[in-house]
């Protein structure tokens, strides 16, 4: 009883001063906001308008046609024209242009032979993605207008499933909903327990009768709640801005929200424990932020990395998140059908928190 | 003493920082409903012991009874016992007063029933009422460290703890600071009070002066300044820094120290006829000066215990 009344004081205290702290109270919204809004719009893995250079040595009927098609994928966007194929290598070279199209002057003639390549799509090919993208453009068909078409192409025909428009937003938002919260969360409470070491506070703390582990939950409880208000803010503007589903069902979302907040929380509690000042506990979060967004399967698919980054990648949080976000939003899946990766949140959650409350001791040696 | 009169007994109580040894083999007993102060120097290990005897320094040797309770033991029996109050204000600035009281009331588990009317009688002792709303990190020294002492006393505590809880506030504040704590010793509270200041440390009953971590002389002031062992002449110069020169070039004086225009002689009490030394060096030195014989205040104490003993050739 007398516990459960300190664990309310410390918990009522927390929110008081986080209401008041202008820059936390900002951080709550605005981050989500700011971020769900700038990579919802910004990070977009169906690549539109790749600046392009033409040099057309042919310039004939069909050679133009060809490039009137290229334009019309809006993949291109004819930005020059040159004479050379080396005016075009000097543009790619500048970063002018990522795709130069050379068209040498006996293309009519390369078109109707089968074993010699008509033209050649000069590509940027340090970023891979727009190598892979100029690699498209090979299936523009060629054709003298009066030729009967002979292979017959699009025999197999794929169907995305979940995402049939392939929007990245459907794929980026509920994996956002996971560095957000990640951010945020570990942030608050990484700073938690040194700042109030560093005000003096946590001498006087230590000498009253609460315990570590009354203080270690009442300060993480605000902020689970918090956590789950950031989460609607993400939702409702994911669905209001980029048409975003939650197909599953929206408790099992929260559920797993619930969990995933626990396990940030207590990782950063964990941290605030270790470390001597605010500064150190901010450099921490910003050491697991980076393998957690490029790890994670957020950008990069999880099957195309290597073994050891794999097992980092399982080891933290946000990608069993962002598997159950993906799952439960847009494959409709039940979070019975996902278990396992509930299961290793709270795991980690216990076993984060457990540290920090072991590591912090009601002691000054 | 009874040990049931003790509210604080240690024997051989030490702490070790690495090779630094911060307090060694301190023995203590501080009776209850007194206050008790330890007066010193920074650094001579006035905090270390206050945090051993409530739990939050584990001692590397010695142990101690504080209210009945082994240290180190269970240091978390202690806490509901004793106030504590830092150094430094380590109450939370960013909430008012009342909500600072409010907290602590809660965390000492003050019954709810009895919390708003224990609140409000310390905002109305500490004189706190019209601050009551006002954030505690905008308050003045003297306010906030009114505002610390309601918090420590809160929950009615049996020891209060006070670790040099006056080094930022006016004299005004200190003295007004001094009556709240001779009220709460009278009410029975056993209060341990570090301090560098000698007016202060002379208004306690008993008093421990530590140098480099050990305890060098121990008693009530008034006890300590009839015993220092020293003869102490005053010496009123019109220049007392050639008075103090030729002074010092004698073999007896165990100390020399400037006080404005006057100096403070201390000169060890198997020295016979110390005032005649002293005035016949002058005398011999062309310097004008008035000697008398003085009473020990508690400075001339303080700089009797903690000579380097090879300081005193006689």
């Amino acid at each position: 009883m007398k516990s459960l009344s300190r664990l309310m004081a410390v918990t009522r205290k927390e929110t008081r001063q986080m209401r008041r702290d202008r820059l936390t109270f900002a951080m709550i919204f605005g981050i989500p906001l700011m971020q769900i809004i700038l990579f919802g719009y910004a990070i977009n893995t169906d690549v539109r308008n790749l600046r392009t250079a033409v040099a057309d040595e042919a310039n004939t009927h069909l050679s133009r046609d060809f490039v009137s098609r290229l334009g019309a994928t809006q993949v291109t966007d004819i930005h020059a024209r040159v004479a050379t194929v080396a005016q075009l290598e000097e543009l790619l070279r500048s970063g002018e242009v990522s795709i130069g199209i050379a068209i040498p002057y006996d293309f009519d003639r390369r078109v109707a032979d089968n074993t010699r390549a008509a033209a050649h799509i000069l590509v940027d090919g340090s970023d891979p993605t727009i190598a892979g993208i100029a690699d498209q453009l090979r299936n523009i068909p060629l054709r003298f207008d009066t030729a009967m078409e002979k292979e017959r192409t699009g025999a197999i025909e794929v169907r995305a499933y979940y995402n049939p428009e392939r929007r990245t937003p459907v794929n980026i938002i509920p994996g956002l909903i996971g560095v957000i919260l990640m951010m945020t969360m570990m942030m608050f409470t990484a700073v938690a327990i040194v700042r109030e070491r560093e005000r003096g506070n946590l001498e006087l703390l230590i000498n009253t009768p609460v315990t570590s582990a009354e203080l270690m939950t009442g300060k993480v409880l605000p902020y689970i709640f918090i956590g789950l208000v950031q989460l609607a803010v993400i939702l409702i503007v994911g669905k209001l801005l980029f048409d975003v589903p939650v197909r599953g069902s929206v408790l099992d979302l929260y559920l797993a929200g619930c969990v995933y907040i626990a396990a940030n929380l207590s990782l950063g509690l964990f941290f605030s424990t270790a470390v001597s000042s605010q500064f150190q506990a901010i450099q921490l979060t910003f050491f697991m932020m980076l393998p957690s967004i490029l790890l994670s399967g957020f950008v990069f698919p999880f099957d195309g990395m290597p073994e050891i980054a794999q097992w980092i990648g399982e080891a933290l949080p946000i990608t069993h998140f962002i598997r159950l976000t993906r799952g439960i939003m847009l494959r409709e899946a039940a979070l019975g059908e996902m278990s396992g990766e509930v299961l290793y949140l709270a795991a980690f959650a216990v076993v984060a928190m457990t540290a920090a409350a072991l590591r912090f001791s009601k002691r000054l040696d | 003493m009874n040990p049931n009169d003790l509210a604080i007994q240690a024997r051989g109580l030490s702490k070790d920082f690495g090779s630094l040894r911060a307090v060694d083999r301190l023995d203590l007993d501080v009776p209850r409903a007194s206050i008790y102060g330890f007066l010193g120097p920074n650094g001579s290990g006035k905090s270390t012991t206050i945090r051993m005897l409530c739990g939050l320094l584990t001692p590397s040797e010695g142990n101690a009874n504080v209210l009945g309770i082994e240290v180190p033991g269970d240091a978390s029996k202690l806490r509901p016992k004793i106030g504590y109050m830092t150094q430094k204000f380590s109450l939370f600035g960013d909430m008012t007063v009342l909500e600072n009281l409010q907290f602590i009331a809660e965390i000492y588990s003050v019954p709810a029933n009895r919390r708003a009317r224990r609140i409000d009688e310390v905002l109305e002792h500490y004189d706190l009422v019209e601050q009551r709303k006002q954030f505690a990190g905008t308050m003045s020294g003297g306010q906030k460290q009114r505002l610390a002492l309601g918090c420590a006393v809160i929950h009615k505590p049996e020891l209060l703890l006070l670790d040099e809880p006056t080094s930022a506030v006016d004299p005004q504040s200190r003295r007004d600071f001094w009556a709240n704590l001779f009220r709460l010793a009278e009410a029975g509270t056993t209060i341990l009070v570090s301090t560098h200041y000698m007016d202060e440390a002379e208004r306690c009953h008993r008093l421990a002066i530590l140098d480099h971590g050990v305890k060098v002389a121990d008693g009530a002031p008034q006890d300590l300044q009839r015993s220092t062992g020293m003869t102490i002449i005053e010496v009123l110069a019109d220049d007392p820094y050639r008075a103090q020169t030729a002074i010092s070039t004698l073999p007896v004086i165990a100390s020399v120290t400037q006080l404005g225009i006057r100096l403070r002689v201390l000169i060890p009490e198997t020295v016979e006829d110390a005032l005649d030394i002293v005035a016949g060096k002058l005398v011999e030195q062309g310097i004008e000066a008035d000697t008398h014989i003085s009473n020990a205040s508690l400075e001339d104490v303080f700089v009797a215990v903690t000579l380097d003993p090879g300081r005193i050739a006689a």
